[in-house]
């Protein structure tokens, strides 16, 4: 073993250089790996935009039994007059009462949150650890909320939202519930997945 | 010494009185010495590891999209292939790993034949390698059923019914393996976690064992010299060099030679014309419709064509008890063969011409024995079973007499290059 | 391969009472799956003329579309001809297996893994252009490579009606050669049927002109695009597989030379 046989130099480079080719096989290696997580056909294909029937929901009503968008609940329920009229009553009770954070397409940023101001579309999974929030319409005094002007309230962690789907100050969720891409095909269909057009 | 080097010593330092990391890096790999005489046989332990890695991933991410019901199996494989991204090669790198790992292990154990690697003081290596194949015929024969295939379920319900070749007991035990009276989704099931979890854990830590006992006395070499018998004054062993990084590093030449041979085929021929996956698979699993020609995969078939080559009855018992006998004394036989060969020489090359012949004579049989298993059996392709079968147990049942009586040539003192 | 067919055929009698497949030598058949045009029209003849009976139920529409080069809404639009089907579905028909049982003794299997089962596409691409007319078959169709198949002819108004028939070919003489009128130049004949006729190089069919729609060459296209298509459904990733494995194993040529050049650098140590 004659040490003065090693050229180091050239090793060192050598060593690199296989070292680098080699980073880079196990980097496309790792891709059929990591890539087989992503959603599958069958995912991508039940994840589809649904059609929901809006022609019987009452005002007041939340459409039952809830439709599922890519497995997540969708809310879909008909606000009454009385409903949006105490709407804005109490802004300074939400904590983005404007929707000022991104969790609605362009089309429902406004104070109702909807396309339709009597129909809200929403995910029915709160914005905190993503439980699925009880619709309790009335508005009458709750055990969590003496002051309860109707709307969302998630029994795992005690988060309120309004009946627009934002949410209440003091609360743990972060932002409101988010509204899905969704539009009208006719005044009874509503499509949810997919915004009007692209299709 | 800088800080850097100094905090790594220190760090080190405080693992090692805790845990022998540096003693088992310095045992295993850089102060292992390898023969430096090493030929191009002694590559096959090194790519079972790798073919066994590329088992175990590809494996853990199949059983994430598999499913292992009667109803679902056939259907979630080819979900497998066409809805799950880059499933198709995950797939076929597990089924093309299956095949090249039994072609390494065959090879590597031919290498053991060769060179005398089971004898003194390497008998425990070889009997914890032939537990470690046996292992692996019982994992790739459960991991078979699993596609759900009309081949799979006929291959399993072919060897699940040699069970019922034992007397008295037989037909019970039969039922018992399969948990119903005929192959079903509840065989399925069970074959599964067997597949997945017990007899990889039992592979894993045979394999462990294997390298154990070899590392405890050291790799034999083409001339079956031990090259720690010549060593210089700081006790390095003059014909050997450290595992790391001479090995490592020279290896890898070689190991991506054949991540190219098994890209080829995984590739471009992943059905291997039906040898890697046998063409009536493509149909689900049907229990009213055997397909015109049951035949292993090819790995199994050298042992088949054992267990149809029993044809008549002795001693008052059946020919399908004599199979079952001949086909497992065929598997299990190889075990005891540290204490078979009388030579005093280890390697073939010093070894005389009754081994030569005999290896020789064994190795054509094991290939015909293979192609035999993989056709239909006609009175002559039976009888060239037999005299096969025959070669095979002659070259362990004789060992004993033709290595005492043949001449053996001088073993050198070192290792030639 | 065609030999052991021939020998097969002969060793092997239909049982009674189920369709026996009996050995008829292959037409050779050369998928192309670089053809995106075969390949559409390959799915339309199936979509139109097949998905009735059989399913390709691993198979989705999305993916089809994809791989065939068809924008998605022209898919929905010309090949899929049920309006609930939406375009991620997989490629099913309604048919009821009962009816089906009913209709053709039995039930039509799923195609989409057929020339895998096969072993390639060449036996699918001789079933379709073998197919006779059989008036002792209940649906009056009998089949070359599937004998006393239960499916109808499904094409039989594209090809027209194929007869099987005996035909007069040249004798052949003790050495093997066919035998010749020294006088005449014309070939002394004998009227040959069957398997016979097939082991002599003929085939047994004979197309009743201007009974389809297609001629020979028009229809052989036709099956030629069928089978090419169903040789994609059977293994979709096939090109991508490919394609991949050309830059995987350029990548370990290029990998081998740095990894050969440091294998030397430390083996000269100890040479």
């Amino acid at each position: 073993m004659s040490e003065s046989s090693v050229n180091s130099g050239r090793r060192n480079f050598l060593l690199g250089a296989t070292a680098v080719v080699g980073a880079g096989g196990v980097a496309g290696l790792a891709v059929p790996f990591v890539g087989s997580w992503s959603p599958s056909a069958r995912a991508l294909a039940a994840g589809a935009p649904i059609k929901v029937d809006i022609s019987r929901l009452e005002p007041g009503e939340i459409l039952g039994p809830i439709p599922a968008w890519r497995d997540k609940p969708v809310f879909v329920f008909r606000r009454s007059e009385t409903m949006l009229a105490q709407l804005d009553e109490r802004p300074e009770r939400l904590a983005d009462p404007a929707s000022e954070r991104q969790q609605q397409p362009s089309y429902a940023k406004n104070s109702t949150r909807s396309i339709r101001p009597d129909i809200a579309v929403l995910i029915g999974l709160c914005t905190h650890l993503s439980c699925s929030p009880k619709y309790r319409p009335a508005i009458e005094p709750q055990e969590f909320d003496p002051e309860w002007a109707g709307g969302f309230y998630c029994p795992c962690h005690g988060s309120k939202f309004d009946l627009a789907g934002r949410v209440y100050q003091g609360v743990p969720a972060p932002s409101n519930l988010e509204v899905p891409p969704h539009y009208y095909e006719s005044d009874n269909v509503v499509v949810i997945g997919e915004d009007e057009g692209v299709a | 010494m800088s800080a850097i080097e100094q905090s790594f010593k220190n760090v080190m330092a405080w693992i090692d009185d805790r845990l022998p990391v540096t003693e088992a890096y310095e045992k295993h790999l850089s102060k292992y010495y390898a023969p430096k005489n090493l030929n191009i046989w002694y590559y096959f332990g090194i790519f079972s590891f790798l073919v066994l890695a590329n088992q175990l991933l590809t494996g853990i991410w199949l059983t994430m999209s598999y499913v292992p019901t009667g109803e679902e199996a056939f259907a979630s494989v080819e979900y497998i292939m066409r809805d799950v991204e880059y499933g198709w090669m995950l797939r076929y790198m597990h089924s093309t790993g299956a095949s090249a790992f039994f072609v390494v292990v065959y090879l590597h154990m031919f290498r053991g034949l060769l060179y005398g690697s089971y004898q003194k003081p390497r008998e425990l290596i070889w009997i914890l390698g032939m537990l470690i194949y046996i292992a692996l015929m019982a994992e790739g024969f459960f991991g078979y059923l699993l596609p759900w295939g009309n081949m799979s379920f006929w291959g399993a319900q072919v060897i699940v019914s040699l069970a019922s070749a034992i007397p008295l007991v037989g037909e019970d035990l039969a039922i018992w393996v399969r948990g119903d009276f005929n192959m079903s989704g509840v065989t399925l099931n069970r074959f599964f976690a067997l597949h997945v979890v017990l007899v990889p854990l039992f592979l894993l830590v045979l394999v462990v064992l294997h390298v154990l006992a070899l590392h405890e006395v050291g790799s034999n070499n083409p001339d079956g010299v031990d090259i720690k018998k010549t060593t210089d004054d700081t006790g390095k062993p003059l014909d050997g060099m450290p595992f790391h990084p001479y090995f490592t590093i020279g290896k890898l030449p070689g190991i991506i030679i054949f991540l190219f041979l098994f890209c080829a085929v995984m590739f471009f021929y992943p059905d291997g014309g039906g040898y890697l996956i046998e063409h009536p698979n493509y149909e689900p699993a049907d229990p009213l419709k055997t397909p015109e020609l049951i035949a292993p995969v090819w790995y199994y078939t050298p042992f088949y064509s054992m267990l149809r080559a029993a044809t008549f009855p002795l001693f008052g018992l059946d020919a399908k008890f004599w199979g079952l006998v001949v086909m497992a004394g065929a598997i299990i036989l190889p075990i005891v063969l540290p204490w078979l060969d009388k030579s005093p020489v280890k390697s073939i090359r010093y070894k005389g011409m009754g081994s030569k012949v005999m290896l020789g004579l064994f190795v054509i049989a094991f290939f015909i024995l293979g192609y035999l298993g993989t056709v239909h059996p006609t009175p002559l392709r039976t009888l060239m079973a037999q005299i096969c079968t025959g070669i095979y147990f002659a070259y362990f049942l004789l060992m004993p007499w033709y290595t005492a009586v043949e001449k053996t040539k001088p073993v050198p003192d070192r290792v030639t290059m | 391969m065609r030999l052991i067919l021939v020998v097969l055929a002969l060793s092997v009698l239909p049982q009674s009472g189920f369709a026996a497949e009996v050995g008829f030598p292959l037409f050779e058949m050369t998928p192309d799956l670089e053809d995106q045009g075969s390949l559409q029209r390959g799915a339309k003849i199936y979509m139109n003329y097949c998905l009735g009976c059989h399913s390709l139920q691993y198979q989705r529409y999305k993916r089809t579309a994809e791989d065939l080069g068809v924008p998605e809404s022209l898919m929905l639009e010309h090949l899929v001809f049920d309006p609930n089907t939406k375009i991620g579905d997989p490629i099913k028909n309604t048919i009821s297996k009962d009816n089906a049982k009913a209709w053709f003794g039995a039930v039509p299997p799923d195609l989409t893994l057929y020339t895998q089962l096969k072993g390639g596409p060449e036996y699918l691409y001789t079933y379709l252009l073998t197919f006779y007319e059989d008036s002792q078959r209940p649906l009056g169709a009998n089949n070359l490579v599937y004998e006393n198949v239960g499916m109808p002819h499904a094409l039989l108004e594209l090809q027209g009606v194929q007869k099987k028939v005996c035909k007069q070919i040249p004798k052949l003489a003790a050495n093997g050669g066919e035998m010749m009128d020294p006088l005449s130049q014309n070939y002394i004949t004998e009227e040959v049927c069957g398997l016979e006729l097939i082991e002599r190089g003929y085939s047994p069919l004979e197309l009743v002109e201007n009974s389809g729609q297609l001629t020979a060459e028009g229809y052989e296209q036709v099956v030629y695009d069928l089978t090419n298509f169903l040789y994609y459904v059977g293994d979709p990733s096939r090109l991508e597989r490919e394609r991949t494995g050309v830059f995987v194993l350029i990548f370990l040529a290029f990998f081998f030379v740095p990894a050969y050049l440091l294998a030397r650098e430390y083996k000269k140590e100890f040479h």
